[in-house]
C-alpha cells in the first residue's frame, strides 16, 4: 500500500515557554525549539505499522519553510521510505484551505492509496485533513484510533462519548485524521537521524506542483488571524483545607456532584 | 603412602571380564574425553560473542583471584551459607590432589602424587580424611537447609519456571556420594591391609573413613576386597559423571569461577563502550547497537552466565525485586544460561538468533533496573549486571523500542540539554535570588569571568524548585569556605549520566562533548558537584577533565583541616529531638566508595545524634533511582523510597540525610506516600552543613539565609 503522511513542524509545548511577542500578533519565536506535531508522529507510526503488515511505501510530506527538513529527517529515521518538502515563499500566510490546496497538488503528483494526517496540529485548527479529502473528492474519517486493512477497504474506529468505540468501513483511497494514542510511536535517537543524514529529500515549489499561485498564500486566505491574547485568570479554584481523609472524601463528593464519576 | 598398597589395589581385579586396569583406563579416557567435548561445545558461543579486552593488568587480576576466589571474600556477607561454602571450597581444594591420586592409582598402583611421598604424605592423608568428612557433613547440612528451612532467596517465582531444589539436592547427593565412596575406598583398604598385617596405620581419628573402618574391620578379606573395588568404581563413575554433568548447571562454576574472577571488571562506576573494538569516533559505522541477540553479549558476559551459582544473593539485595518490579538479576542470568544451553546444544548445531527482548526478557524487566549496583556488590563470583542491562537498553533504543514516558525527556535532553524541556537561559536562575547575592554572588564562568573551581550543578538541581535549595546551600558553603568558584550557567547541559545508562549512547556523547568543551573553556582546575550522578559521570564517563570531587569529600577534607567548623545542633530549638541517619546514594557509595566522608562531616557537628540503618554503606537500599528513572513508570507493588523510609524509622531516625538530589526527590515523595509527614523528614548534607557551619563574617546575612532554611529538614 502506498501511504502518504502529512506532517507538520510545531513548537513543542513541553519544551517551550510560549509567550506573546510585544506586538501581540504572534508568539515569541526567538528561542523556540520545534518538533514534529505529536498527532502527526502517531500517523507516521501507524503508516509504518500498516506498511510492515501489508507491504508498500510510506512517504512523509510537509509544507513549511526550509526548516521543515528537520522533522522529515526524524520521520525518515523512524522508517519512512521517502520524504518531500514543499516550500515556496508564495505559500506564506496560507489558511487551512490554502495548505489543503498545496497538499492536494502534491497528492496528485503521485499515487497514494491512503493519506494520513494528524488529528490536529498543536498550533492548528484540525481542518486540513477534511479539506484535503474534500478537494480530492476522497472519503474521509476523522479521529481515527484504529485501522484494519481489509482488501480495498479499511475498518477504522473512533472513540465516541463515554469511551465507546464506533467502527466504520471506508473505501480506499481515502484520507484519515489520526488520533494520538492509536499506537506507541517508536523512539528516534540521534543515531537514527545521523544514519539518514545523507538521504536526499526532494524540495518542491509551487510551479513544480502546478499550483495556481492565486489559490494559496496570504492573498487567498479567507481566514486571517487578527489577535493573540492570554486569557485573564479567573477565580475558579477551590482549595481544600482538611485532613487527607476529609479532602479525599470531599473530592469524591465534588466529582460525583459534577458528574465526573459514572 | 600409596606405595604400600601394591598388593591391594583395584588394578588387581583378576576375576573381572577385563583386567581392572583396562576397565579403569577406559573409564577415565571416556570421562576426560566427554568433559573436553562438552567444554569445547560450551566455548562455541564465547567464540561467537563480542570482543571484550580483559587481558590487561595481570597482577591486579591475580590479586582479585586471591581475594575473591581463593579468599572467598564476598562469602561471609551471608554468614551461614557463606561459611558453609568456604568450608566446602576448602575441602574441595584439599581433596583435589587426593581425587586425582585415587583415579591414577586405579591405573598405576604405584603412583604417588608429587610432593606427597615424603613426610607430608600422612599429614595430607589425615587432612583429606577430615576434608571428606566435613564436606560430606556440609552436604547433609546444605540439603537440610534446602529441604527443611528453605531460605526465601532460593525460591523460584512461577513466572521464572520451576524450582531448582531437585537439581540442587541431586548435586549435593552426588558430592556426598563421592565423599562416601572415597571414604569407603580408603577404609576398606586400611581394613584389608590391617587384616593382612601390612600396615599399622589407620584413617584419621573420628573421620568418616575411620568410622567406616571400625564398622567393616571384621568382614572377611574377600568382602573387603570387593568393597574396595566397588568403592573405587563408584568413586570413579561419580567423579566423571559429576565432571561431565557440571557444565549443564550451576555446578559449572567449579570450573569457570576462576576465569570469571580473573577476567572480572576492574573499574567500578563505568559503563562498557558500545563496542570494545570500535572507538567512539567510528560508532557511525556500527550497524547495530547493544545486545539484541545472544551473540551481541561479550564473551565475558556469557562466561558470567556459566559461572552463576544461582545463590540468589543478587536478587535478595535488588531493590527492584524487593518492590515487585519484574526484575531479579538472578533470573536475568539464569534465563540467559538456560537459553545458551538450549540454543547451543552439546549434541547438535547451534540454533540461536532470535531477539532476546520480547522473548527471553520483557521490556519492563530491562527498564526496571536503577543501576544501583547492589547485585554486583553482593555477587561472590563478580558477575556483571549493569553493563548487560545497559547493552540490552542500547539495543532497544536502537530499535526505537522506548517507553513513551521516556521519549519526551530524551527528546528534551536533545533539544534543550535537560530532561524537563526548560529553557537553557534559565539554567542558572537558581543562583539569582537576593539572599545568595549578599553572601557572595555565584559567578557564571565565561571567557572574562574565570575561577579555580567549577560547581557542576546538573539539571535537577538547576531546575527543580526543591533541589535548587541544594544548589544554593552548596554555593553558600563554597563561598563561606572562601573558594573562588563559578557555574557554567546556560552553557551547562545535563551530565548525561542516566542518558548513557538508559542506553542512548549517541545523545550521551553529544552532551559529553558539549560539557567537555564548556569546562575546558572555563579554565577551571577542579570540579565540585553536589550530585553523585554528575560526579560519577564526570569522573568515569568523561575524559581529560580536571579532578572531580563530590561536595561531601570537599566538606570532609575542609573539616579535617579545621577550615570548617560547626555550631552545636542545640542552637536550633527545632533540632533538639532530631535523630539523623545517613542514606548512602548508590553513585556516591557503592559506585565510588565514598562512605565515610559524609558521615565524618555529620559527626563533626556537635550534638548531632546519628544512627545507622541496618542497610547502609555498600548494602544501602536504592531510593528508586535518579535521572531518567524519575520519568519511567515502573510496574511495582510499592515504591523503593517507601521501603527505605520505613528502614530509617526502624533505625530510630526521624531525619534522613542524603547527599543526592534524586534521593531527595524519591525519599521526600516516599515520606508522603508512607504517611509519615511530620514524623520523618529528609534533608541534604549540604543543607545541614549550610545551617550549622560557623561563618566568620557577615553575621547579619545569616539571618536572611535562615529565612530560606526554615522549610528545610521538616
Amino acid at each position: 500500500m502506498e501511504i502518504l503522511v502529512c506532517a507538520r513542524r510545531v513548537p513543542d509545548t513541553s519544551e517551550n515557554e510560549i509567550e506573546l511577542n510585544s506586538a501581540g500578533n504572534d508568539i515569541e519565536r526567538d528561542e523556540l525549539v520545534y518538533s514534529v506535531n505529536e498527532a502527526d508522529n502517531y500517523a507516521v507510526e501507524e503508516a509504518l505499522q500498516i506498511r510492515n503488515r501489508v507491504g508498500g511505501n510510506v512517504t512523509v510530506v510537509t509544507v513549511d519553510s526550509e526548516d521543515g527538513e528537520e522533522i522529515l529527517r526524524r520521520q525518515l529515521a523512524m522508517g519512512a521510505n521517502q520524504a518531500a518538502l514543499v516550500t515556496d515563499d508564495a505559500f506564506k500566510g496560507s489558511d487551512g484551505k490554502g495548505i489543503a490546496t498545496i497538499l492536494k497538488a502534491f497528492v496528485e503528483k503521485g499515487h497514494y492509496d491512503l493519506i494520513l494526517t494528524g488529528v490536529q496540529a498543536d498550533d492548528g485548527a484540525a481542518q486540513v485533513g477534511g479539506m484535503l479529502a474534500a478537494l480530492l473528492d476522497y472519503p474521509f474519517a476523522s479521529l481515527v484510533n484504529s485501522i484494519a486493512v481489509e482488501g480495498t477497504k479499511l475498518k477504522v474506529s473512533r472513540e465516541i462519548e463515554g469511551g465507546n468505540r464506533e467502527v466504520n468501513e471506508i473505501d480506499l483511497p481515502c484520507v484519515l485524521s489520526i488520533q494520538t494514542g492509536i499506537n506507541e510511536p517508536r523512539y528516534v535517537g540521534m543515531r537514527g537521524i545521523r544514519q539518514v543524514a545523507s538521504v536526499p529529500i526532494p524540495t518542491l515549489a509551487g510551479p513544480d506542483l502546478g499550483i495556481n499561485q492565486g489559490t494559496v498564500g496570504e492573498a487567498a486566505a479567507k481566514v486571517r488571524r487578527v489577535d493573540y491574547f492570554v486569557p485573564t485568570s479567573s477565580k475558579g479554584a477551590e482549595i481544600l483545607h482538611g485532613s487527607r481523609e476529609e479532602n479525599a472524601n470531599r473530592i469524591l463528593e465534588l466529582l460525583a456532584a459534577k458528574g465526573g464519576l459514572n | 603412602m600409596w606405595t604400600v598398597v601394591g598388593t591391594y589395589s583395584p588394578v588387581n581385579v583378576v576375576d573381572w571380564l577385563v583386567p581392572g586396569r583396562n576397565l579403569f583406563l577406559a573409564l577415565q579416557v571416556l570421562g576426560v574425553a566427554c568433559f573436553i567435548y562438552i567444554v569445547s561445545k560450551r566455548m562455541v558461543p564465547l567464540l561467537r560473542a563480542q570482543a571484550d579486552p580483559r587481558f590487561n593488568r595481570p597482577l591486579t587480576r591475580l590479586g582479585r583471584v586471591f581475594k575473591f576466589w581463593l579468599g572467598q571474600w564476598k562469602h561471609p556477607r551471608y554468614r551461614f551459607a557463606g561459611t558453609l561454602h568456604i568450608v566446602i571450597f576448602t575441602g574441595f581444594l584439599l581433596l583435589a590432589a587426593r581425587a586425582f591420586s585415587v583415579l591414577i592409582v586405579g591405573v598405576s598402583p604405584t603412583f604417588v602424587m608429587p610432593g606427597l611421598s615424603g613426610r607430608f604424605g600422612p599429614v595430607y592423608e589425615t587432612l583429606t580424611d577430615y576434608s571428606a568428612t566435613i564436606v560430606f557433613l556440609c552436604m547433609v547440612v546444605a540439603a537440610v537447609r534446602r529441604l527443611v528451612f528453605k531460605p526465601v532467596r532460593y525460591a523460584v517465582p512461577a513466572k521464572y519456571g520451576k524450582g531448582h531444589t531437585t537439581d540442587a539436592i541431586f548435586l549435593l547427593g552426588l558430592i556426598a556420594l563421592l565423599m562416601a565412596a572415597d571414604s569407603l575406598f580408603s577404609a576398606s583398604r586400611f581394613a584389608g591391609l590391617a587384616q593382612a598385617g601390612q600396615s599399622a596405620e589407620s584413617p584419621a581419628f573420628l573421620s568418616l573413613p575411620w568410622m567406616i573402618e571400625i564398622a567393616i574391620a571384621s568382614m572377611p578379606r574377600t568382602a573387603l576386597w570387593g568393597l574396595n573395588v566397588g568403592a573405587y568404581l563408584v568413586h570413579a563413575i561419580t567423579f566423571y559423571f559429576l565432571l561431565c554433568y557440571r557444565p549443564f548447571g550451576i555446578q559449572f562454576h567449579v570450573e569457570t569461577s576462576l576465569f570469571s574472577i580473573y577476567f572480572s571488571k576492574l573499574e567500578k562506576g563505568t559503563v562498557k563502550p558500545v563496542r570494545w573494538d570500535v572507538s567512539d569516533d567510528h560508532l557511525d559505522q556500527v550497524k547495530s547497537f547493544g545486545v539484541k541477540t545472544f551473540e551481541d553479549f561479550t564473551w565475558k558476559h556469557i562466561l558470567d552466565f556459566y559461572s552463576c551459582a544461582d545463590c540468589g544473593r543478587c536478587a535478595d539485595n535488588c531493590p527492584s525485586n524487593a518492590v515487585g518490579r519484574p526484575l531479579a538479576p538472578r533470573f536475568l542470568t539464569i534465563k540467559a544460561r538456560d537459553y545458551v544451553f538450549k540454543h547451543y546444544p552439546v549434541l547438535g548445531k547451534p540454533n540461536s538468533g532470535n531477539p532476546l527482548v520480547g522473548n527471553l526478557y520483557s521490556e519492563d524487566e530491562i527498564w526496571s533496573c536503577t543501576t544501583c549496583g547492589a547485585c554486583e556488590e553482593e555477587c561472590p563470583l563478580l558477575v556483571e549486571y549493569i553493563d548487560k542491562i545497559v547493552d540490552l537498553r542500547r539495543g532497544m533504543i536502537d530499535d526505537g523500542n522506548v517507553p513513551q514516558s521516556l521519549q519526551k525527556p530524551l527528546k528534551a535532553l536533545e533539544s534543550r540539554g535537560n530532561p524537563y524541556g526548560k529553557m537553557e537561559k534559565k539554567r542558572g536562575d537558581w543562583a539569582k535570588i537576593p539572599a545568595l547575592q549578599t553572601t557572595g554572588p555565584v559567578k557564571v564562568l565565561d571567557a572574562k569571568n574565570g575561577a579555580d573551581t567549577l560547581y557542576f550543578v546538573d539539571s535537577i538541581t538547576s531546575y527543580d524548585d526543591r533541589m535548587q535549595s541544594i544548589g544554593r546551600a552548596t554555593a553558600r558553603i563554597l563561598s563561606g569556605l572562601g573558594k573562588n568558584f563559578g557555574i557554567l550557567g546556560a552553557a551547562e547541559k545535563d551530565s548525561g549520566h542516566e542518558v548513557r545508562r538508559f542506553g542512548e549512547e549517541m545523545l550521551f556523547q553529544s552532551l559529553r562533548e558539549h560539557n567537555g568543551e564548556a569546562i575546558k573553556e572555563s579554565g577551571v582546575t577542579r570540579i565540585v558537584t553536589s550530585d553523585p550522578h554528575a560526579y560519577n559521570a564526570l569522573k568515569h564517563d568523561y575524559k581529560d577533565l580536571p579532578p572531580v570531587e563530590h561536595i561531601s569529600q570537599v566538606l570532609a577534607s575542609e573539616a579535617r583541616a579545621g577550615n570548617l567548623r560547626f555550631n552545636s545542633v542545640e542552637q536550633w530549638l527545632e533540632n533538639k529531638d532530631r535523630v539523623y541517619t545517613y542514606h548512602d546514594p548508590c553513585y556516591l557509595g557503592r559506585h565510588n566508595q565514598v562512605y565515610d566522608d559524609p558521615r565524618d562531616v555529620l559527626d563533626s557537628i556537635p550534638g548531632l545524634k546519628r544512627v545507622e540503618m541496618q542497610r547502609s554503606r555498600d548494602r544501602s537500599f536504592c531510593c528508586g533511582g535518579g535521572g531518567l528513572m524519575l520519568f519511567y513508570e515502573p510496574k511495582e507493588e510499592q515504591r523503593m523510597g517507601v521501603v527505605r523510609v520505613h528502614m530509617a524509622a526502624e533505625a530510630g531516625a526521624n531525619v534522613i540525610v542524603t547527599a543526592c538530589p534524586f534521593c531527595m526527590v524519591n525519599v521526600e515523595d516516599a515520606i508522603k506516600v508512607a504517611g509519615l509527614e511530620g514524623k520523618m523528614s529528609v534533608v541534604d548534607l549540604t543543607e545541614v552543613v549550610d545551617q550549622h557551619m560557623v561563618r566568620e563574617v557577615r553575621e547579619k546575612d545569616v539571618t536572611t539565609e535562615k529565612l530560606e532554611l526554615t522549610n528545610i529538614g521538616g
